[in-house]
């Protein structure tokens, strides 16, 4: 039998990246700021898996301005959507595999 | 991989429970399994908890529809008394004047306004106060989209409604109003809890069924604005507000 835990992608061991792919996979685009407050961390700390995440190839984004104030936003791309879908059929596989 | 403690320092620290001393020699006994992934039943949870409260907003409150239900009833008995007055006067000299007519037409598209800003601000209180309760903000892009959602049939209807009555077509603003807010609803379900769209579709078929009895307009209106927002009001509060 395949190992179940192979599935598993490791970049979404993280909390706060599997946060924001799950976010993601439901709101075209969401801001920082939106993504600070769902999340309810810190903007270092989201800013550090932001980044982790963009150069996995999961996430975009999008620099713009509302007015003078800087308005960043992220959308997943299509391989995000792929590595977050076979992540969690993988999570549903060791779920049933439990039972 | 558990390495001998023979001979080493014994381990500072003690439990005791009751007269007994427990000593702990080897730590990794209260060291949390590590293994990738023994968490997934918490993940897909959070993955789902993370989905619906970025996607929707969940704050609306059940008690919101019904303080807008009782404003409703409140405002279709003073129209009521409203048309009793201006067809008694009918009734009893035969004729009204021009100035009467716009006159009642006057004061219903003013205790219509009162009517909408009494239910718009009871219930946004309410829902306000559920958010701040579950420490949600009220204004949020989720919050946003809804509000942007349910404009756009609100909207189109508000100005259907308008073309009509620029046309004296007073006997299908109540159907439309029912029809336009119905879509509106069903078309905000989508941002909200989903429950809303069964209020929206009851209210389309409302309106249209008063499409078949216009001169009860006023009946109808009270029913789909008053009783069935009471009635869907109570209903949220038991699903979602009662046990919190």
């Amino acid at each position: 039998m395949k190992n179940p835990i192979t599935g598993l992608n490791k970049v979404f061991d993280n909390r706060i990246r599997l946060g924001v792919m799950s976010v993601l996979m439901v709101n075209e685009e969401i801001s920082f700021n939106d993504l600070k407050q769902l999340l309810e961390v810190t903007d270092g700390n989201l800013a550090t898996h932001l980044v982790n995440l963009e150069e996995n190839g999961f996430i975009k984004v999008h620099k713009g301005f509302i007015g003078r104030k800087t308005n960043t936003t992220y959308s997943i791309t299509r391989q995000g959507e792929k590595a977050f879908s076979d992540h969690i059929s993988a999570l549903e596989n060791m779920i049933k595999g439990v039972k | 991989m558990l390495k001998s403690v023979k001979g080493q320092k014994e381990p500072e620290k003690i439990w005791k429970v009751g007269e007994f001393s427990h000593t702990l020699y080897y730590k990794v006994l209260f060291m949390e399994e590590k293994l990738p992934g023994t968490n997934s039943l918490n993940d897909l949870n959070d993955i789902r908890r993370i989905m619906e409260r970025s996607s929707r907003f969940v704050s609306l409150s059940g008690l919101s529809g019904v303080a807008a239900g009782i404003c409703a009833i409140g405002g279709a008995f003073i129209a009521n008394s409203y048309f009793s007055n201006y067809y008694g006067v009918y009734n009893s000299r035969g004729f009204t004047t021009g100035d009467e007519f716009s006159q009642l037409k006057l004061r219903l598209i003013l205790l219509g306004g009162v009517v909408f800003l009494m239910a718009f601000a009871s219930s946004y209180y309410l829902t306000w106060r559920k958010a701040r309760k579950a420490g949600l903000p009220v204004w949020d892009h989720t919050s946003k989209r809804l509000a942007w959602n349910m404009m756009v049939p609100l909207m189109a209807g508000g100005a259907f409604i308008i073309g009509m009555l620029r046309y004296d077509v007073w006997i299908f603003v109540a159907p439309a109003c029912l029809v336009f807010y119905g879509l509106a609803l069903v078309n905000a379900s989508k941002y909200t809890l989903s429950d809303i769209r069964y209020l929206g579709y009851c209210e389309i078929v409302l309106g249209t069924i008063n499409m078949l009895y216009p001169g009860y307009g006023l009946w109808f209106w009270a029913a789909g604005f008053g009783v069935l927002h009471i009635i869907y009001g109570v209903i949220m509060w038991n699903k979602y507000e009662r046990n919190n």
